[in-house]
């Protein structure tokens, strides 16, 4: 089992989730993130008084898939969440080693 | 000169009957106003009480969104208390003792300079000899008291505009009692009670409030930011207002507040009143509008915070002239308060290095100044205005009288707020700690959150 962490756009959540859907993946974590990679900041300015803000707001989803299904999704993020701009975001993969379904007890890929 | 003498200050009760003679300007048409002076005006009254109903509005909840929006977010509650405690105490200061040292005439005659050309007796504390049937001028001096303490609350809470995010909120109490009854009511007297007040007897143009109002909290303001420090991390670290939204719902409940305070210094519903919400209303809008192009031109974008904050600086710097200038004299004060207090919020701030959190010294001092003076150019005929003080014929005689009342009310204000705050913090200290102070005031201080998540 992976997880994956996917680092997007805000406006990119819908397209990404339906990607994600169409492959038959049922549940994902959506969290409100701030950062920066190679993408820049924004001026602010308040009174003449002159603020750099380098963290950008993005979106941090969390989906756990089959081993089989892993490479399929990171391909449906990409295709969903890419603009070709800088600031498109990053997915990382990593390594699942159990997962409970707290309700059932139920462990591994039939508690995904 | 006549009629100016109601019109450049028409607060004091005792000579409003030539009041009603003044746009009748028939000098036998006043006549049957005299024998009205001491009766009550239905019409005076009724919008005296919107009046004041406006201009209490303006504190809260007016300034304190205007103001709460501009501070951080664990900060927000901390500033609205400020202003609802201030409403609450200066309401008590006032009936108790306030009322009587700011509109006691006891002692003053006119032409007279005596210890109550300064500060009023203590004849109607604890409101004493107010009934139900007591007069000022046309309308319940009940009114009358109620319209002017509404004015006592909004001054102090502009104050803590300056110190926001650091004061502990004891000495703040404790500051502003002792400031209200040594500055804000010795002040009020000299420019509103009446013949043989010192402000009055030099013929200085304060409709509503240029000395009294703005330049007395803004000076205190920045007296009290010099003297209490910066906030921690500035001017280095982020200090961005958490909500605009707010700072734009309060900067526009000020605006509409506002005619309360400025029609409703006519203390009558008459052509004054007319004029003064007229004037205030293009004022405001040609500081807005002046603040918000200098802004453009000058970092490339027009600011909501810009645009908000130059309407305020109008309001401020017309408050004084409301009385006495025309709509073509408003737009002049308006366009030059715009730029003067977007150079005091910006520029002269940034080059003095003193951390006036919320600008009550570059918008309300700057403004008042500007205001205050402009007062005794616009109000010539000549410019579109209603005429000179009492005992002055010329804008340069205007404007002696005009700049001894502002440099007075700086000295004296500036010395007193200085001498108050050492004494206050020499008692319980005026800052909070500087773990607090990262914790932010609404949880250190009042133990809550404005937002909960």
């Amino acid at each position: 089992m992976k997880l994956l962490k996917c680092i997007v756009r805000p406006n990119a959540l819908e397209d990404v989730k339906d990607a994600l859907s169409s492959l038959g993946l049922v549940g994902m974590t959506v969290s409100e993130v701030k950062g920066f990679g190679r993408q820049k900041g924004h001026k602010e300015l308040y009174r003449g008084a002159e603020y750099n803000i380098d963290f950008t707001p993005k979106l941090e989803i969390e989906v756990v898939v089959n081993e089989e299904l892993a490479e399929k999704a990171v391909a449906a993020v990409r295709e969903a969440a890419q603009t070709g701009s800088i600031g498109d975001g990053k997915i990382f993969m990593l390594p699942v080693e159990e997962v409970v379904r707290i309700r059932t007890g139920e462990t591994g890929e039939a508690a995904i | 000169m006549h009629k100016l003498d109601s019109l450049y200050n028409p607060r004091g009760g005792g000579p409003s009957a030539s009041r009603l003679g003044v746009f009748l300007a028939l000098a036998i048409l006043a006549l049957p106003s005299l024998a009205q002076a001491d009766q009550l005006s239905s019409g005076d009254t009724a919008w005296m009480l919107t009046a004041t109903a406006l201009v209490l509005f303006m504190t809260i909840p007016g300034l304190s969104l205007f103001y709460g929006g501009l501070v951080r977010a664990k900060n927000v509650l901390s500033v609205l208390m400020q202003c609802f405690a201030l409403t609450g105490l200066v309401t008590i200061l006032w009936i108790v003792y306030g009322y009587s040292l700011a509109f006691d005439t006891t002692g003053m005659e006119a032409g007279v300079t005596n210890l109550h050309s300064f500060v009023g007796g203590l004849g109607k504390a604890f409101a004493r000899g107010i009934s139900v049937e007591s007069l000022s001028g046309t309308i319940p001096e009940s009114v009358f008291v109620t319209f002017q303490l509404t004015f006592a609350i909004i001054t102090p809470a502009l104050i803590a505009g300056a110190f926001a995010e650091r004061m502990k909120f004891s000495a703040m109490l404790l500051f502003m009692t002792i400031w209200f009854t040594l500055v804000y009511a010795p002040v009020c007297h000299m420019a509103w009670s009446g013949p043989g007040a010192f402000f009055w007897d030099l013929g200085v143009l304060d409709f509503a409030g240029g000395t009294v109002v703005h330049i007395n909290a803004g000076i205190a303001g920045l007296v009290a930011a010099l003297v209490i420090g910066k906030r921690q991390g500035y001017p280095k670290t982020l200090i961005p207002p958490h909500s605009l939204t707010l700072t734009v719902v309060g900067a526009s409940m000020l605006w509409v507040g506002w005619f309360g305070f400025n029609a409703g210094s006519a203390v009558a519903a008459d052509g004054a009143a007319g004029m003064a919400m007229l004037v205030t209303q293009v004022a405001t809008a040609s500081a807005a509008l002046s603040w918000m192009f200098v802004e453009w031109v000058k970092h490339g974008k027009p600011s909501v915070l810009g645009i908000v904050t130059g309407a305020v600086g109008g309001l401020v710097a017309i408050t004084p002239a409301s009385g006495s200038v025309g709509p073509m004299g408003a737009i002049a004060i308006g366009v030059i308060a715009g730029i003067l207090c977007f150079w005091g919020a910006t520029s002269l701030k940034k080059k003095m290095g003193y951390d006036d959190s919320l600008d009550a010294f570059g918008v309300h001092g700057i403004g008042g100044i500007v205001g205050a003076i402009l007062t005794g150019i616009f109000c010539a005929e000549a410019l579109g205005g209603q005429g000179f003080g009492d005992g002055h014929s010329s804008i340069g005689g205007q404007l002696v009288a005009q700049l001894i009342a502002v440099i007075f009310t700086i000295v004296y204000c500036g010395v007193l707020s200085f001498i108050i705050l050492k004494i206050v913090d020499a008692i319980i200290g005026l800052r909070v700690s500087e773990e607090e102070e990262n914790q932010g005031l609404d949880i250190s201080l009042h133990d809550e959150q404005g937002y909960g998540m």
